[in-house]
């Protein structure tokens, strides 16, 4: 059974439809990547599926189902809690990296303070950015670099404990040392967690994912095993898309 | 040969210009503060603070004042940031931009730039007879309260606005509701813009004269609860240089009350920085 299946998945914005019928599935375990020019629908699909659409007004029209449990029934908080997302712009809350990492747990439960302080050191070792900022947790996360403040987005997202990782071009802001980072960062997570990748670097598609999705105007072209889909795609206009000939 | 100013001198000229308003302003401003300081100076005794008003104010201190001031203020605070700090988050957060929200918004404007006088007179209508609460502390917090509300909200308004789109979504993406999101990140984000509204809230309240002077009366008599009527520093410089009665108490009034703007402020501002610093 798939980890996530969507079915016949359409989202619209006022007057403008930014997905049309999409059909997958994500299995369990996996990085799927999802590549794509820009406008065709990436972060769209991603903002369906945590029903963040919600807040954008936009409507869907499909099926979404979260371990064969439609995403719609679930309360919310719990959807969200089970399937996170970090953002392409590293955005860290005012207030100190250990605040950043507790914020989504206390949202949850009532927490002590050795509770935080163990889920904090977990967190951070795991997106690989404790030894780097262990000496300072009461400080304020502004302070980060770019890198170290997508790292701590990804602890943050982390310390809720999903099941899912959505991640919306979480380097295209970042040099290639912090890239390979969070590249490793996620090789390592992936025996824990379910990875959805958008991102607009076919090589990093490439280098991290098992399976490759090719959207190109809200339409899902082609999907594939990543070393199938870069090696010959079926569609010409994945072709054409992985060459850079176009987006 | 025609005469041009450079680049360079016209930077320099500017400059000039600049830094004489400047300097106008400050000056125009430190004389006057030092101006009531030097008249007020001698006054200020521990007993001129601490012992009741004799003689109408020409003999003893100003204590019945100085706490008159304070609990009307206080009223005034607690009744006015509650109220208005929940009005401009219901209105950032549960209301969409539109002519709604822009006509509240130009209201709040109007009412801040309405002369005290009349919400004096609005509160001895509506408070000390209507309500009959008569001339009391109570009748001057409120109508202080409604009438520093709208510095309050346009502020926290400004400020709930400028707190950035995107921490709302980060809230939203780990699972947090509306509520959770409004009390955890968006208040204390918007805290310091808030405060300031509060601020000057408090400070057009503490030297408020027109608006208490109806609403809770003039009497000397120490208050023993907020029903009592009472006469704010403001309201006593006001009478004891309007009818004579003695000048160096006037200066000394106005001395105190000086003060206590000034230390009011410079405590705000300092907890302000603290705040700032700690969280951002
Ligand atoms: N909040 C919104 N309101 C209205 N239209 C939107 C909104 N967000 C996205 N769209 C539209 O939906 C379409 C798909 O946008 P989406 O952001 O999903 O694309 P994307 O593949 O993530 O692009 P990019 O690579 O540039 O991030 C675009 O045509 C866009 O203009
Ligand atoms: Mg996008």
């Amino acid at each position: 059974m798939s980890k996530i299946s969507i079915k016949r998945l359409s989202l619209y914005y006022d007057s403008c439809q930014a997905l049309k019928d999409i059909s997958l599935d994500v299995e369990s375990g996996e990085i799927l990547a999802v590549i794509g020019p820009a406008n065709s629908g990436k972060s769209s699909l991603l903002r369906a599926l945590n029903r963040l659409y919600e807040i954008d007004r936009a409507s869907i029209e499909g099926d979404i189902r979260l371990d064969n449990e439609s995403i719609f029934r679930l309360p919310i908080n719990v959807l969200r809690r089970r399937i996170g997302i970090i953002f392409a712009t590293p955005v860290v809350l005012p207030g100190s990296i250990r605040k950043n990492i507790s914020y989504g747990p206390r949202l949850h439960r009532k927490l002590s303070k050795s509770d935080v302080d163990e889920l904090v050191e977990r967190a951070l070792k795991s997106a690989n950015l404790w030894d780097e900022v262990k000496e300072r947790l009461a400080e304020s996360a502004s302070f980060l670099s770019g890198g170290q403040q997508q790292r701590l987005c990804i602890a943050r997202t982390l310390a809720m404990r999903p099941e899912v990782i959505m991640m919306d071009e979480p380097c295209s802001g970042l040099d290639p040392i912090s890239t390979a980072k969070i590249e490793a960062t996620m090789l390592e997570l992936k025996k824990e967690y379910t990875f959805i990748l958008v991102t607009n670097n076919t090589k990093q598609a490439a280098r991290v994912s098992d399976r490759t999705a090719f959207f190109y105007l809200g339409e899902l072209i082609e999907i594939g095993s990543t070393q199938r889909l870069f090696t010959s795609p079926v569609d010409r206009r994945t072709d054409d898309y992985i060459r850079g000939k176009f987006g | 040969m025609t005469f041009r100013i450079g680049p360079r001198t016209s930077q320099i000229i500017f400059y000039v210009i600049l830094l004489t308003m400047t300097a106008i302003v400050v000056i125009v401003l430190f004389f006057i503060i030092f101006y009531v300081l030097r008249n007020g100076v001698d006054q200020l005794t521990l007993e001129f603070l601490s012992d009741k008003t004799r003689e109408m104010g020409k003999e003893g201190g100003i204590l019945p004042s100085i706490l008159g001031t304070l609990f009307i203020t206080v009223v005034a605070t607690v009744i006015a940031t509650p109220l208005g700090v929940g009005s401009a988050v219901y209105l950032v957060e549960y209301t969409r931009a539109g002519p709604i929200r822009r006509i509240i918004s130009f209201g709040a404007d109007c009412l801040a730039g309405v002369p005290s006088i009349i919400f004096g007179l609005f509160g001895f209508i509506f408070f000390v007879i209507s309500m009959n609460l008569g001339w009391s502390i109570l009748s001057g917090g409120l109508t202080l309260a409604v009438m520093i509300l709208p510095t309050i909200i346009r502020t926290s308004e400004e400020a709930i606005k400028s707190v950035p789109h995107t921490y709302r979504e980060i809230s939203y993406s780990l699972g947090g509701g509306k509520l959770d999101t409004i009390l955890r990140v968006v208040i204390p984000t918007a805290l310091p813009g808030i405060l300031t509204g509060v601020i000057l809230g408090i400070g057009r309240a503490v030297g408020e004269t027109a608006a208490v002077i109806f609403t809770a009366g003039s009497s000397l008599g120490l208050p023993t609860s907020i029903f009592s009527s009472t006469r704010t520093l403001a309201v006593h410089f006001y009478i004891l240089a309007r009818e004579g009665i003695s000048m160096p108490k006037a200066y000394g009034t106005a001395a105190v009350l000086i003060i206590i703007i000034l230390a009011i402020n410079f405590i705000a501002y300092r907890l302000m920085h603290r705040f700032i610093a700690r969280y951002y």
